[in-house]
């Protein structure tokens, strides 16, 4: 069925094919002719941004949100260098994102032409694979394995360059179920041997945990399910890190928090103290395992996969398994289950004890005030007053951040949106953007502090221009919060430009975009503010003015083991010396 | 076929150093990469070394089927072991690498380069030149009355020490092909 068309209108076709129904984009003149066939046509439907980051991030957040790819068009040179953040950001959290530029005539490659740029040079590091089309009898095939490739294995950005020209030209179509797609074929299935070596294991284990990450939201929600059976089968404690969240319910029986750097007391004292640690598609980041040295001494280490690159990259497994986290979990309940589901009871029960007189410490009280909004107390109201709903929260970068991961409760996947492993700021209010627009009549809120929020505020136009009801709820302190702490804690108190200078009024803002803009600065009204943003129909701008000086805790200094947390700030004198600087 | 030299200081400068001290020795491994014949695969890979911190002592590149547009690459790399294993599986994970082997580990292999030498000199210099590299079974392949150009085939030990032995009779210019090797036997 093959056909002859122009390599613009293939672009549109194959993106039609690949059931895409949405493009974030921005034209130039290195993509007129794709947005010519865009015109003429109304089964994909374009959302113009404001900047080509901010498409990036807006394709992550329906990516996220829905398990699709996310689908970027921009034009060449400043065009593509703009979405570089974004990309890198897609990279770092595995989001699957399509993302095709414009490039100058082939003709002209190489002659410094008007807005050339080598994209393909400067986003070979961040995307998981690239390609520059120089045949339009290529180009839908390329199209087609790009998705492939973006959506198996470990997720990731992929990006497409194709010259004008080759959008020009005409050349010979053919559908995805034609194209070939290579020898890209991650394996999915766990090594069986290996699975039942860790079942094994976990027969015995006396202080077992799961630590589950973005992999298994990643696997689909199949797999987050298989986590909540066999979390609950066996009665094993799970935990797990800031891409994870929403994989196991908040509401869960086994739940005992995030872990990590602000991750919870006993959450983090579980990973130290536990001899079974099944880690379920993370990858022992940093943040999560602190100085590497100290890392959960007394464990034998089970590391679920799909890239076999994460495993033994940091950390020193016993027990390597390369899979879908999906396929390896079903597969694990199915021996579990034939070899008569044992589990150490008595062990168990002491483990869980153990972790009962850790949940006691209650780390994540504060000193709540009547005078002024606590961010704490913030989220809580924010948690209380949305629970329930059909609702999905983004973050920008920062201590909001932390603090909204720990105060709100996820119990479904895809509902969680946050840079992890780049913490791009000004990617939360794209994203939000980016999820309303896949599910238009869900409650979407970003979580943000007011100097990311800055970053990519003209989406603001989008948002109008889109009707996409966003709320973002911003948690202001006039302060680069997390610089702020940092430079508290570890810089002898020399606050050095970790100010919010010079802020705009965020309630003219938001009218002037034809938003709703609220101001609010008394706790006694916050709950009344919070309801008029929720009832809403349209974007509104929160502006919560909140403490000032409030640290985020708990706190693992960076290179400092688990057992060595800060809760609060009677905790912090001393406690980081000038070699925890050097780290980021 | 080029040599290239890119040396670059491994985790060392990261502020995780992730290495244990007392982990095994660093060992020269080479590896062979299969790869699709395609625009910027070099590139790809070398991209991967310098952007992690690996290093690369010598690479080589060239298509080897021409009919399933592959290349191959033939890297000799130095790590521990664990390092290795993870160079190993950060190729693997390029969409273009079909297949990555450490044919230091797998089994015995045969490793080959090719080099050339110009040594320029006249009287007894010249005539020693001559007598050593008829040891190294090196063929003479361009002379002037004042000079030679040799070509060696052999491992790079053996290309290292004609070098050394070249230096003193008039060693002008070298140009070395970096390292290819296969798994011996079938
Ligand atoms: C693009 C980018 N630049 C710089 C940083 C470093 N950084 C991390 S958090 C932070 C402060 C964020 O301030 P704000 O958004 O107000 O959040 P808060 O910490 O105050 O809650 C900065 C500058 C970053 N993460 N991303
Ligand atoms: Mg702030």
């Amino acid at each position: 069925m093959s056909r002859q068309m122009t390599g613009a209108r293939m672009v549109v076709q194959a993106l039609k094919d690949q059931g895409v129904d949405v493009v974030f984009g921005y034209p130039g003149g290195a993509v007129l002719p794709i947005y010519d066939e865009i015109f003429q046509q109304n089964d994909i439907r374009h959302i113009l941004v404001r900047h080509e980051q901010g498409a990036v991030h807006m394709a992550e957040g329906y990516a996220r949100s829905t398990g699709k790819p996310g689908v970027v068009l921009v034009t060449s040179g400043p065009g593509a260098t703009n979405a570089v953040t974004g990309l890198t950001d897609a990279l770092m959290d595995s989001i699957p994102i399509v993302c095709l530029t414009g490039q100058v005539p082939t003709f002209m490659i190489g002659t410094d032409g008007f807005q050339e740029a080598d994209t393909v040079g400067i986003t070979r590091p961040c995307t998981k694979h690239n390609w520059l089309v120089k045949d339009t009898n290529k180009l839908a095939d390329t199209i087609h394995q790009a998705f492939h490739v973006a959506t198996r294995g470990r997720p990731g950005p992929v990006l497409i360059d194709i010259p004008k020209d080759v959008q020009f030209a005409t050349g010979t179509y053919s559908a995805p179920r034609e194209t070939k797609l290579g020898h890209y074929q991650p394996k999915v299935k766990g090594d069986l041997a290996r699975i039942t070596e860790l079942v094994a294991l976990m027969e015995k284990a006396e202080r077992p945990v799961f630590y589950t990450g973005g992999g298994v939201i990643n696997s689909g929600p199949g797999a987050s399910q298989l986590l909540r059976e066999l979390a609950d089968a066996t009665g094993f404690p799970v935990t797990s890190t800031l891409m994870g969240l929403g994989a196991y319910p908040a509401s869960g029986k086994n739940w005992i928090g995030m872990l990590g750097m602000h991750g919870l007391y006993e959450a983090n004292l579980a990973m130290h103290g536990c001899d079974l640690m099944i880690n379920l598609g993370a990858r022992f980041d940093d943040r999560i395992t602190g100085r590497i040295a100290d890392f959960s001494p007394k464990s034998k280490k089970a590391h679920v996969d799909i890239d076999p690159s994460s495993i033994n990259k940091v950390i020193h497994v016993d027990i390597p398994i390369t899979g879908d986290v999906g396929h390896v979990l079903e597969d694990l309940i199915k021996v579990w289950k034939s070899r008569g589901r044992k589990v150490n009871k008595d062990g168990l029960a002491k483990w869980w004890s153990q972790i009962e007189q850790w949940k006691l410490k209650r780390c994540l009280s504060y000193k709540n005030s009547d005078k002024v909004i606590k961010p704490q107390y913030a989220l809580q109201r924010l948690e209380e007053l949305t629970r329930g709903r059909d609702r999905y929260i983004t973050t920008e970068v920062g201590q909001h951040q932390m603090w909204a991961a720990q105060y709100l409760g996820f119990d479904a996947p895809n509902r969680w949106m946050t840079s992890g492993g780049l913490g791009t700021m000004g990617y939360g209010f794209p994203a939000s953007i980016g999820v309303q627009i896949a599910h238009p009549d869900a409650l979407v809120i970003c979580v943000a502090g007011e100097a990311s929020w800055l970053m990519n505020m003209q989406e603001m136009g989008t948002a109008t221009q889109f009707r996409t009801p966003v709320k973002q709820f911003i948690l202001n302190n006039e302060r680069l919060g997390m610089v702020r702490q940092w430079q508290q804690l570890l810089h002898g108190e020399r606050y050095s430009h970790s100010w919010s200078e010079s802020l705009p009024d965020f309630v003219k803002l938001a009218e002037a975009f034809g938003w709703k803009g609220i101001q609010c600065s008394d706790p006694k009204d916050l709950d009344a503010a919070i309801m008029e943003m929720i009832d809403y129909d349209g974007p509104v701008l929160f502006d919560c003015l909140v403490e000032k000086h409030e640290n985020c805790f708990p706190m693992i200094p960076s290179g400092k083991p688990h057992n060595e947390m800060l809760l609060g700030d009677a905790s912090t004198e001393g406690a980081i010396q000038a070699g925890g600087a050097v780290l980021v | 076929m080029s040599a290239l030299k890119i040396k670059k200081g491994a985790s060392s400068h990261s502020a995780y150093d992730l290495r244990d001290p007392n982990a095994e020795v660093i060992g020269s491994h080479t590896l062979a990469v299969l790869v699709d014949n395609e625009a910027g695969v070099l590139a790809r890979v070398i991209g991967l070394f310098s952007g992690r911190g690996y290093n690369i002592e010598s690479l080589t590149v060239a298509e080897v089927d021409h009919e399933g547009h592959r290349s191959r690459i033939t890297v000799v790399t130095t790590g521990t072991a664990a390092v290795v294993e993870q160079i190993k599986a950060q190729l693997g994970r390029l969409v273009p690498v079909h297949d990555v082997h450490d044919l230091t580990v797998e089994g015995p292999s045969v490793e080959r380069e090719l080099a050339l030498f110009k040594v320029a000199g006249t009287g007894e210099k010249r005539v020693e030149a001559l007598r050593l590299a008829d040891i190294f079974r090196a063929n003479v392949v361009d002379s002037t009355l004042e000079s030679f150009v040799f070509e060696i085939t052999g491992t790079p030990e053996k290309i290292d020490a004609f070098a050394e032995l070249m230096r003193p009779l008039g060693l002008v210019d070298v140009a070395r092909t970096g390292v290819a090797a296969l798994a011996r036997g079938a």
